[in-house]
């Protein structure tokens, strides 16, 4: 799965949680600009993890801060 | 220390410019000013003047029950406890001065982890300062680098520090979810370590957990167990071992881990188990090692609760009794709960925001009933809570008594 598509089906799962209807790009911020509280990540990232059938521990998850981040964790985790 | 910052010709400005560390607490002092100046008393401010038993306390000058203290047993003013207390204060002094690995293990340390051993039935018990410690030091210690925790999102603050200390991937699911739990321990790579971290009963809706269920799936990965059993110990199961033993799988668990200040009616905190290996922990584990031990008064306290405890289904009974009627009594006055039936001593009110919370929380406390405040962040969902635990000591009528007073505060508030 390339980068593109991880990114699409990630947009997907993320719009039931973006009560806001943010614009979402690259460098949006999930605590900052999506206003994301902990218990919305949680049931984000068990989203993600249910879909891709990967761990996104909360050491990974505390380095992502960014859309662009979250979609190259994804990827990273696909290929390896 | 508050003399100094009053001290004149300090720079106080100086401390409050730019780079003060302390901006980002500025949204929590507006709460609590916004809070205090509608003239409610600070629900985190309380101070018992004098305490007349386990159930009884003067609070702010007023004469108070007490529904809000994790003394389950009401094991604090015992007599045998007491004098256990007196006499090792006696013979031993005040304090060890040291670590359990150097001058700091006394004969009262042994004695209470062979109390604890016995009221366990396991082969290991190893005795911390304080419960906070106990999960901080076992699961930083036992679970490393390139090691998976898989935990409940409503575990306690302790836990989520002991995970923090350690180096291990942090995995945690939603709130007693069996089906998440098992999906995340089947993904976990193969061949690295994995350790499950369960509750018996989470303190702030009072609910337990499945864990017949979760052990078991637990063990079909080949997980380790860890179970908190802070808030049963003494009161769930045959012999007050906690939920685990209610459920039939203590002998699953790999480490239980518990506390002398809810049941036990001291302070610290413990782990049993009966790993081959348990003891090596008392030479690795460094919130164990790197801090005075307990006082020998404490320990004899201690032992001397828990070998009571052994033989308290009398007052297990009791404190059920209590549990059903102040939860079936609140439900019927139209409170909602944290859990539909009564599982555990907690009882948990809701309230509808903060603001009506503290109101009502202060009109309790007029009425002369300390209950405990529990907001968020340390509730689940964001939920202001009024927390209730029942004491063993709380008489029949006491119950009444307290219904009575949370429907006079609960009409003044306009919650029922």
């Amino acid at each position: 799965m390339d980068r593109a598509e991880v990114d699409a089906r990630i947009r997907t799962l993320a719009e039931p949680f973006n009560k806001n209807g943010a614009e979402i790009d690259e460098d949006t911020t999930f605590a900052g600009d999506l206003e994301f509280d902990s218990l919305t990540v949680m049931d984000f990232v068990a989203a993600i993890e249910d879909e891709f059938d990967i761990i996104i521990s909360m050491n990974q998850q505390a380095e992502i801060e960014t859309w662009g981040n979250l979609v190259d964790t994804v990827s990273d985790t696909q290929s390896a | 220390m508050s003399e100094g910052i009053d001290e004149p010709g300090r720079p106080v400005e100086s401390a409050v410019g730019q780079g003060d560390l302390f901006a980002k607490f500025d949204p929590l002092i507006a709460m609590r000013e916004g809070l205090l100046a509608t003239g409610q008393e600070d629900p985190f401010n309380l101070v018992m003047e004098r305490v007349l038993s386990p159930t009884r306390a003067v609070c702010n000058g007023r004469d108070t029950i007490l529904l809000g203290t994790y003394n389950y047993m009401g094991m604090t003013f015992d007599p045998d406890v007491i004098e256990a207390g007196k006499a090792a204060l006696d013979e031993f002094g005040s304090g060890t001065t040291g670590s359990r690995v150097l001058n700091g293990t006394y004969r009262g340390h042994r004695e209470c982890e062979d109390a604890l051993r016995e009221f366990y039935a396991m082969d290991h018990a190893m005795v911390f300062s304080t419960g906070y410690q106990a999960n901080l030091g076992i699961i930083s210690t036992i679970a490393g680098k390139g090691d998976y925790i898989v935990l409940d999102i409503d575990s306690h603050a302790s836990i989520w520090d002991g995970c923090k200390l350690g180096d291990a991937e942090v995995v945690p699911f939603r709130h007693n979810d069996v089906e998440a739990m098992d999906k995340r321990l089947g993904r976990i790579p193969a061949g690295a370590g994995k350790l499950v971290i369960l509750e018996g009963v989470y303190s702030m809706l009072g609910d337990i957990a499945p864990l017949k269920e979760m052990v078991a799936v637990a063990k079909k990965h080949g997980a380790m167990v860890l179970v908190d059993e802070a808030h049963s110990m003494g009161f769930i199961g045959e012999h007050g071992r906690g939920v685990c033993e209610a459920a039939g799988v203590i002998g699953d668990c790999d480490f239980i881990i518990g506390t002398f200040s809810k049941s036990v009616g001291t302070v610290g905190g413990f782990c049993v188990s009966n790993h081959p290996k348990f003891e090596i922990l008392r030479l690795v584990c460094r919130p164990y090692v790197f801090t005075a031990s307990l006082p020998p008064s404490v320990v004899a306290t201690a032992a001397a609760s828990i070998r009571k405890l052994m033989h308290g289904s009398n007052k297990r009974a009791h404190l059920w009794e209590n549990s059903k009627r102040l939860h079936g009594g609140l439900k019927a006055l139209g409170f909602q709960l944290g859990t539909g039936n009564p599982q555990s001593a907690i009882v948990a009110v809701i309230m509808p925001d903060l603001e009506r919370g503290a109101m009502m929380w202060e009109a309790l406390l007029k009425e002369g009933l300390y209950v405990n405040l529990a907001r968020p962040p340390a509730t689940p969902a964001n939920m202001t809570l009024l927390r209730c635990s029942l004491c063993a000591e709380h008489t029949a009528e006491e119950v009444e008594t307290i219904l009575g007073m949370f429907e006079r505060a609960g009409k003044s508030v306009g919650i029922i």
